[in-house]
């Protein structure tokens, strides 16, 4: 068990790996010329070569990579040997915005907390209203319970989430005035605020989101309480809520696990949509920024950093499946 | 997305090659293709066939667009006269004239853009779902037909595909690759983007299937048919083409219906972040997003747009759920 756990764990670090070189050529290939693309509109020959040197895009791929790869590890240093123009940025470093004058570790680390609160508060409303309606649906299978909560999981599926977010905000914020508009505050300095900000942004992730465990669990469950083994235990006397929630619903527990994990890492990523919609400065709305105003180490940093989520979600969930299903604990 | 994760659990569906279950007594027990059988179950299936006749009917639409707008008697000719004077909005709602209303700004009317629409989103999304599969279902079969190295290394460029951020790399990519686009030859503005689009919805999309795919091989490679067409030394491309990919069609078909909606929806959520298409050539998605601007002072114009596209959606949606029931005969009679 312990060698399957350092064997995962070696994986994901290859993985890491493979992902920096390609996040990277994704954006030094791709480009017709990536200098171009490290200021925005305002943007003049002048500055453009100036960034080509201090960002060092006119040097061969392999060094970049090393240079900026050694920058992730071990810190680097802008405008070596220049004098008073000299300044590091300490490991991780990520890179070094010329427009926004800031290092790229910096702007993410703003910015990801905003996300992380998104990204949980909606992970807890989906989860919760996802799985309970599923199970309802599934115990009720053909009644109208199940009719009703399939058929509104289908129409929220089919909605798309930003359709979903505007909706909410011109109707509850602008028309109703039942909230004030979005003003993202911290929820250590002003606990309040950050609720009435939240609790659209919360809702419109979870919504469509919910939409699918609720068909997903339904199915699991529809699943396994066909199986020989909830009989059983139904003739053993078992209380129905048992048998429904530790033996059928733990029992068809995996995929949810490993859509909910891949949905968790995804959207610690940044949720571009919704952070834009509700001006939450989030990861998803630096990207967006970041696009917009050309800011191509931004740009770079973030990928990784999302695509880092992902892996990470990745080997949480391998190794919940040890917890959930004891199977895989003795293959 | 994770809608994919869904079709998981089905492509572990019985092999269509299996034995047909024998038909019930009542019926005069004459053989019946798995395909035969699914395509009863699924007739049979009222909200099917009703998904099935608006998918049918919104498609003759697209393809018939200059037809049915000439018939109607609406264009999508700008006609400044039908806009109020400081051009912001329309001078009249939904008339019989223009039964869905007018687009502000420009007096364009909203019937022929989503006619014309139409073309756009279900072509964008037509092809990108046909490139996703058959990259997929390519890639999927080589990794698993071809076992051992280059398995693990076609696996592992599927693993690390899928861990990338995708809305943002179309968002970021957008710029750049439309100009490379047009530099290797293709029309400027519009054509560019849509290749765009089709392109990299593709370039994300085909692991989810690839990997089923090469699930759905490994168990097939070692049937007893295959075993044979190896035992009469049949080459490996004749085991791939005429053994392999053919039983591939389940799975294929459910996560075809599956990815289709989800690429609409795909489409207007990046038209909401100004990626595709410029207003001369509207998606839905482009409609709806101009439309939700207007919203307070002219709610009618989001009416048409946004219902088009979740009706759309819903009907593939239901038809999927339906033909994904149908091919799995274990389902709905646990």
């Amino acid at each position: 068990m312990l060698g399957y756990v350092v064997k995962r764990f070696g994986s994901m670090l290859v993985m890491l790996a493979g992902l920096s070189v390609m996040v990277f050529l994704l954006f030094s290939v791709l480009p017709a010329d990536p200098a171009r693309l490290t200021c925005g509109k305002t943007c003049t020959p002048d500055v453009v070569e100036a960034n080509r040197q201090r960002l060092g895009l006119d040097k061969p791929l392999v060094e970049q990579y090393a240079v900026w790869a050694k920058g992730i590890v071990a810190g680097r240093t802008f405008n070596e040997g220049q004098g008073a123009a000299e300044f590091t940025c300490p490991a991780p470093c990520l890179g070094y915005s010329f427009s926004q004058q800031e290092n790229v570790t910096d702007l993410i680390t703003e910015a990801v907390p905003v996300t992380i609160w998104l990204a949980a508060g909606a992970f807890v409303l989906w989860m919760t209203f996802g799985l309970t309606t599923g199970v309802i649906a599934a115990l009720n299978r053909g009644r109208w319970p199940d009719v009703v909560l399939q058929g509104i999981s289908l129409v929220a599926y089919s909605l798309p989430s930003f359709f979903v977010g505007l909706m909410l905000l011109i109707l509850l914020i602008v028309q109703m005035s039942l909230l004030p508009y979005p003003d993202y505050y911290p929820p250590s300095e002003d606990l309040k605020k950050f609720l009435v900000t939240m609790v659209l942004p919360w809702v419109t992730v979870a919504f469509t989101s919910a939409a699918f465990y609720t068909r997903l669990t339904r199915t699991q469950m529809v699943e396994t309480m066909g199986e020989d083994y909830i009989r059983t235990a139904r003739a053993k006397g078992l209380a129905e809520r048992t048998v429904t929630v530790k033996h059928a619903l733990r029992a068809g527990l995996t995929p949810i696990v490993t859509a909910a994990g891949l949905d968790l890492g995804i959207l610690l990523g940044g949720a571009i949509i919704t952070e834009q919609i509700f001006n939450l400065p989030g990861m998803g709305r630096l990207a967006v920024e970041s696009v917009v105003d050309s800011d191509l180490p931004v740009i770079t940093g973030i990928t990784l950093v999302a695509a880092t989520f992902i892996i990470v979600a990745n080997f949480v969930v391998d190794m919940l499946y040890m917890v959930i299903d004891p199977r895989v604990r003795l293959a | 997305m994770s809608a994919e994760l869904v079709s998981d659990e089905s492509s572990s569906a019985p092999p269509t090659s299996a034995p047909a279950p024998s038909a019930p007594a009542a019926a005069p027990a004459h053989g019946r293709s798995p395909g035969q059988l699914a395509w009863r179950r699924l007739r049979r299936n009222k909200v099917a066939m009703a998904s099935l006749f608006l998918i049918v009917v919104i498609v003759l639409l697209a393809i018939f667009a200059p037809l049915v707008t000439r018939l109607l008697g609406v264009t999508v000719d700008a006609d400044s006269s039908l806009v109020s004077e400081d051009g912001s909005l329309p001078i009249s709602g939904p008339t019989l004239a223009h039964p869905f209303g007018i687009e502000p700004g420009t007096g364009r009317d909203v019937l022929a853009l989503l006619l014309y629409g139409a073309r756009v989103t279900l072509f964008i999304v037509l092809c990108a779902t046909v490139l996703t599969i058959t990259i997929g279902v390519l890639i999927g079969t080589i990794a698993a037909a071809s076992r051992g190295r280059l398995d693990r290394i076609l696996s592992w460029v599927m693993d690390l595909t899928l861990t990338f951020p995708q809305l943002l790399l179309l968002l970021a990519l957008s710029n750049v690759i439309t100009q490379r686009l047009t530099a290797i030859g293709l029309p400027e503005g519009n054509p560019s983007r849509i290749a765009y689009l089709i392109l990299f919805f593709a370039v994300f999309g085909w692991p989810y299937i690839a990997r089923i795919v090469r699930g759905q091989v490994i168990s097939l490679r070692e049937r007893e048919f295959v075993e044979a067409a190896v035992a009469m030394g049949a080459s490996r491309r004749r085991i791939v083409l005429t053994e392999l990919i053919p039983n591939l069609w389940a799975p294929v078909l459910v996560y075809a219906s599956i990815t289709l909606p989800a690429f609409i929806s795909y489409e207007a959520t990046l038209a909401f972040l100004n990626v595709g298409t410029d207003a001369s050539m509207p998606t839905w998605g482009k409609l709806l997003q101009d439309s939700i601007g207007y919203f307070q002072v002219y709610p009618a114009y989001l009416l048409f747009p946004a219902g088009a596209l979740v009706v759309t959606v819903l009907a593939f949606n239901l038809l999927g759920d339906a033909v994904r029931d149908a091919l799995d005969p274990r389902a709905g009679r646990v």
